[in-house]
């Protein structure tokens, strides 16, 4: 059922108590920030959360960690300059550290979101990450068992939906985009705008709208100053 | 392999970064699909010429990716993989984080260039964590960048700041890849991975004589 709804809050309203929660986004660009803020509003705690990174700075993601409502982060690069929040959780013990190589995590979200139950991947392996995983040699290079990972919500930035529910992206804002959209029972969709059924170009849709469950609208996103001044 | 800048060089004095760079460019055959991993590689870039053809990938979602963008071509929406906001050339592509890898796992790459705390003789990577005990882990795309590219050159001083040789038999960090390194482009000379061993294919202000001394790996006289 596709639901298109007036704000945030609302749609991020059904999101429960230890939930897993896909996050796209890589840096700010695709980052759902206004969904995330709702959800950090809204008070659900216990999560876990898959997105390439763990928060920066003092916003979206960033505070969720320092209010203690995540337990666990499934991500490849938690560790950045203005990842204060997350080191202060992980250092006091108070959150715990899935840390996967970025494209087994992209390629875990495909697959689950595939109906595939895993794959062997030679990235990782003979390293730490894949210690205590089962590998098998292939024509001869060694793998490792990668698992999917679904998510019982994904929280997604896109830049159009239509009345179908049908996305389009703009530029490197796509990142985890599709495949978080496919891989949530939930996903829920924050857009610039929202127009009539039959207005996107069918040959451009990336992600349909039947992996799609609520799309709000929120402020554009970004443009060049450019593009700003000619509107 | 295109020789270019690299095949006459006098080599009497150590390169600085900019001059490995511009050696490492040099040696990028025409038409490749190249990924250029965060820090030095990203120095490449600056000396690809329009005659090499060289589309550059960068792991967050695009192919033909442009020069880092200035004033007004600032977009919050186009960065690459070190979150810099970039531009895109003609003929540039977007695509989602699922198939940008696949495209490096599938070996549709032609070179990755990353850089390195240490590789071993048989081409085995250290480039994502010294093994620090208070040290927050973060791999990113190194793992696959290793594992996925046709090529894999490393971009690297010979020695740490302490003196140590960064090429070494075993690597004493934790590893990134295993057997993946073909080529070490350092300060002091390019060594090429082979089955054989390491040789070295040039040196720079130095003598195969000195570096096989203060190398603890056996190397091969080109």
């Amino acid at each position: 059922m596709l639901n298109f709804v007036q704000s945030a809050a609302e749609a991020v309203a059904g999101i429960s108590d230890g939930a897993t929660v896909l996050i796209g986004g890589f840096g700010n660009a695709g980052q759902p920030m206004e969904l995330i803020t709702a959800l950090l509003d809204g008070g659900a705690t216990g999560l876990t959360v898959v997105n390439n990174n763990a928060g920066q700075g003092d916003a979206g993601l960033a505070l969720l960690i320092k209010e203690r409502r995540v337990d666990k982060v499934i991500c490849s690069f938690p560790r950045q300059s203005d990842s204060w929040h997350f080191d202060a959780a992980y250092r006091a013990g108070e959150i715990e550290l899935e840390l996967v190589p970025q494209g087994n995590l992209a390629e875990r979200i495909r697959a689950a979101g595939a109906g595939i139950g895993g794959f062997f991947t030679p990235t990782g392996y003979g390293t730490m990450l894949a210690e205590d995983r089962e590998t098998r040699m292939i024509d001869g290079r060694g793998h490792v068992y990668e698992t999917p990972i679904y998510g019982d919500v994904a929280l997604i930035k896109a830049l159009t939906a239509d009345k179908a529910g049908n996305l389009v992206y703009r530029k490197t804002a796509r990142n985890f985009g599709p495949i978080m959209a496919a891989a949530a029972i939930n996903t829920i969709v924050q857009v610039g705008s929202v127009v009539p059924t039959g207005d996107l170009d069918p040959e451009n849709v990336v992600t349909p709208g039947i992996y799609v469950n609520t799309v709000v609208r929120l402020d554009a996103p970004a443009r060049t100053e450019r593009e700003r001044s000619r509107q | 392999m295109s020789k270019g800048l690299s095949s006459k060089r006098p080599g009497s004095q150590r390169l600085g970064k900019e001059q490995l760079a511009q050696l490492v460019a040099g040696d990028i055959a025409q038409g490749s699909f190249v990924n250029l991993g965060i820090g030095q590689p990203t120095l490449v870039s600056n000396y690809l010429t329009a005659e090499q053809h060289v589309t550059l990938h960068t792991e967050n979602g695009m192919l033909g990716m442009g020069p880092v963008a200035v004033g007004d071509q600032i977009d919050e929406d186009l960065i690459n993989a070190g979150k810099i906001p970039v531009t895109e050339l003609p003929g540039a592509s977007y695509f989602h984080h699922a198939d940008s890898f696949a495209m490096m796992r599938g070996g549709h790459l032609d070179v990755c260039v990353l850089g390195a705390f240490q590789v071993s003789a048989t081409g085995d990577l250290a480039n994502w964590n010294t093994g620090a005990p208070d040290a927050i882990p973060a791999v990113g795309g190194a793992m696959d960048l290793a594992t996925g590219a046709k090529d894999v050159y490393v971009m690297m001083s010979l020695f740490t700041k302490e003196g140590a040789a960064k090429l070494v038999q075993t690597c004493s960090y934790p590893l990134t890849g295993v057997g993946c390194v073909t080529r070490i482009y350092t300060n002091e000379a390019v060594f090429l991975i082979g089955p054989d061993g390491v040789r070295v294919r040039e040196t720079f202000g130095t003598t195969f004589a000195e570096l096989q001394e203060r190398i603890g790996v056996e190397l091969l006289d080109d």
